[in-house]
């Protein structure tokens, strides 16, 4: 059987330095990939090659058995991605900016009011998001993810800035997202404790 | 997956981005003036420092206004994709599923209706020190609505291959300046010619085909270059 997403061979450069090469990983449904690695060593590269955002050197990513380049659209509209840069408007509220999410992406059908209790940040919705705080923002874009209904999820270090509750509930998330049978690859420097079907790779 | 079908349309994908932009244009409402400042400024101080001579005036009224549009349209053109840039939310914008095209001539429509359509709409205010008749005002204000959608346009393409680059200000006037000649001179050779009371169908045609062809590629050559400085 096929993996659902899969890479094979992948090498990747950044100006002269190589980053990785002849990486390969298979991901199925019900699995997290931990992406492993020091400051600097490729992590948000890899997650950005993956999204398509960069041209590897060599490889291919295959989603479904079919290279990702071949059906951008299908790929795209199956992944969300909690990026570093958390990708929301500082001038918009929490409300204009998710209600502008369901313009770019299919979404879930998940009750708006019960995914803001959860992430408790039902209290800043008509605030403009520069007033709040890095970690009330994190939350909003995983109020983003949860929105959304895409199988595959892209976190790059998902826990910062979050305070003990919030790491706790992104696992609790992910854990939940991984049960229903989507997938997720996550990019983190501590330790994660989340379900059993855990593979990692370490980036030098 | 097979939920192409669910995605959200092109059009209103098109028209959220749109909205979007006009929504944040309307809560930093400084964006907008600014250039606006600018071409009122340009085109007022020009006068004062030719000197009360009607014949003077009127004979560069149209070549002044032009150049000073073209100047507040590049000036409102360096911010188009920067924000979004830095904040995250053009990463978000490329992993949709949507095709770029779309959110691309989402951002132009926006752009153009904060900057080139307040431009048209104070051009006759601003003519008036030019001792501008009325009929020539029109005119000018048709150039001007048609030159602007082209350099919105343009200007996109330009702003999206200098995103990635911090001071990309001067590139991007580089880049967009050879394509943005047609629209001055023929935006303001019409008028002259209005002035003079010549024929000037030939130029208005000309302005308005323009239009129409950059407005049918630029979009495409936008997401391209999006995709490209993003990398």
């Amino acid at each position: 059987m096929t993996a659902k997403l899969s890479a094979n061979d992948l090498t990747l450069f950044r100006g002269e330095r190589c980053l990785f090469k002849g990486l390969s990983f298979a991901l199925n449904t019900g699995e997290l990939l931990l992406l492993e690695g020091r400051n600097g060593s490729g992590k948000t590269s890899l997650m950005r090659a993956i999204a398509g955002l960069l041209s590897l050197e060599s490889g291919e990513i295959l989603w479904d058995g079919e290279p990702v380049r071949v059906q951008r659209q299908a790929f795209h509209g199956a992944l969300v991605w909690m990026a570093h840069r958390v990708g929301l408007k500082a001038d918009l509220t929490l409300v204009e900016n998710l209600r502008f999410e369901a313009h770019l992406r299919p979404q879930s059908g998940a009750d708006f009011d019960e995914v803001v209790k959860r992430l408790d940040i039902s209290r800043l919705k008509r605030l403009p998001v520069r007033s709040l705080s890095a970690g009330q923002q994190r939350r909003v874009a995983l109020a983003r993810m949860m929105l959304a209904q895409a199988p595959l999820w892209l976190m790059d270090e998902p826990f910062t800035n979050l305070d003990r509750e919030g790491r706790a509930l992104v696992m609790k998330l992910t854990d939940e997202h991984l049960e229903k049978g989507g997938m997720c690859i996550m990019a983190a420097h501590q330790d994660v404790e989340i379900g059993s079907n855990v593979k990692k790779i370490e980036l030098r | 997956m097979t939920d192409y079908d669910e995605n959200p349309g092109l059009f209103t994908a098109m028209l959220g981005v749109a909205r979007r932009d006009l929504l944040l244009a309307w809560k930093r409402p400084g964006d907008i003036l600014n250039p606006l400042f600018f071409f009122a400024m340009v085109a007022t101080l020009f006068p004062l420092a030719v000197g009360p001579s009607p014949e003077q005036l009127e004979f560069s009224g149209p070549a002044v206004l032009w150049v000073a549009a073209l100047l507040a349209m590049l000036l409102s053109l360096n911010s188009l994709f920067l924000s979004d840039f830095e904040d995250g939310s053009l990463d978000q914008m490329l992993v949709s599923p949507l095709p770029l095209t779309a959110l691309a001539l989402g951002k132009s429509i926006a752009h153009w209706l904060t900057s080139g359509l307040p431009l048209v709409l104070v051009s006759p205010v601003v003519a008036i020190t030019f001792r501008m008749p009325l009929s020539v005002t029109g005119f000018l204000m048709i150039t001007l609505l048609l030159g602007t959608i082209s350099l919105s346009l343009l200007g996109s393409i330009g702003a999206a291959l200098t995103v990635g680059l911090h001071r990309g200000t001067a590139l991007l006037s580089l880049l967009i300046l050879p394509l943005a000649m047609p629209v001055l001179i023929f935006g303001a050779r019409t008028v002259s010619l209005v002035a003079a009371g010549d024929g000037v169908a030939g130029g208005l045609y000309f302005l308005g085909a323009y239009a129409v062809l950059v407005l049918s590629l630029a979009p495409f050559a936008t997401a391209a270059a999006l995709r490209i400085s993003n990398e």
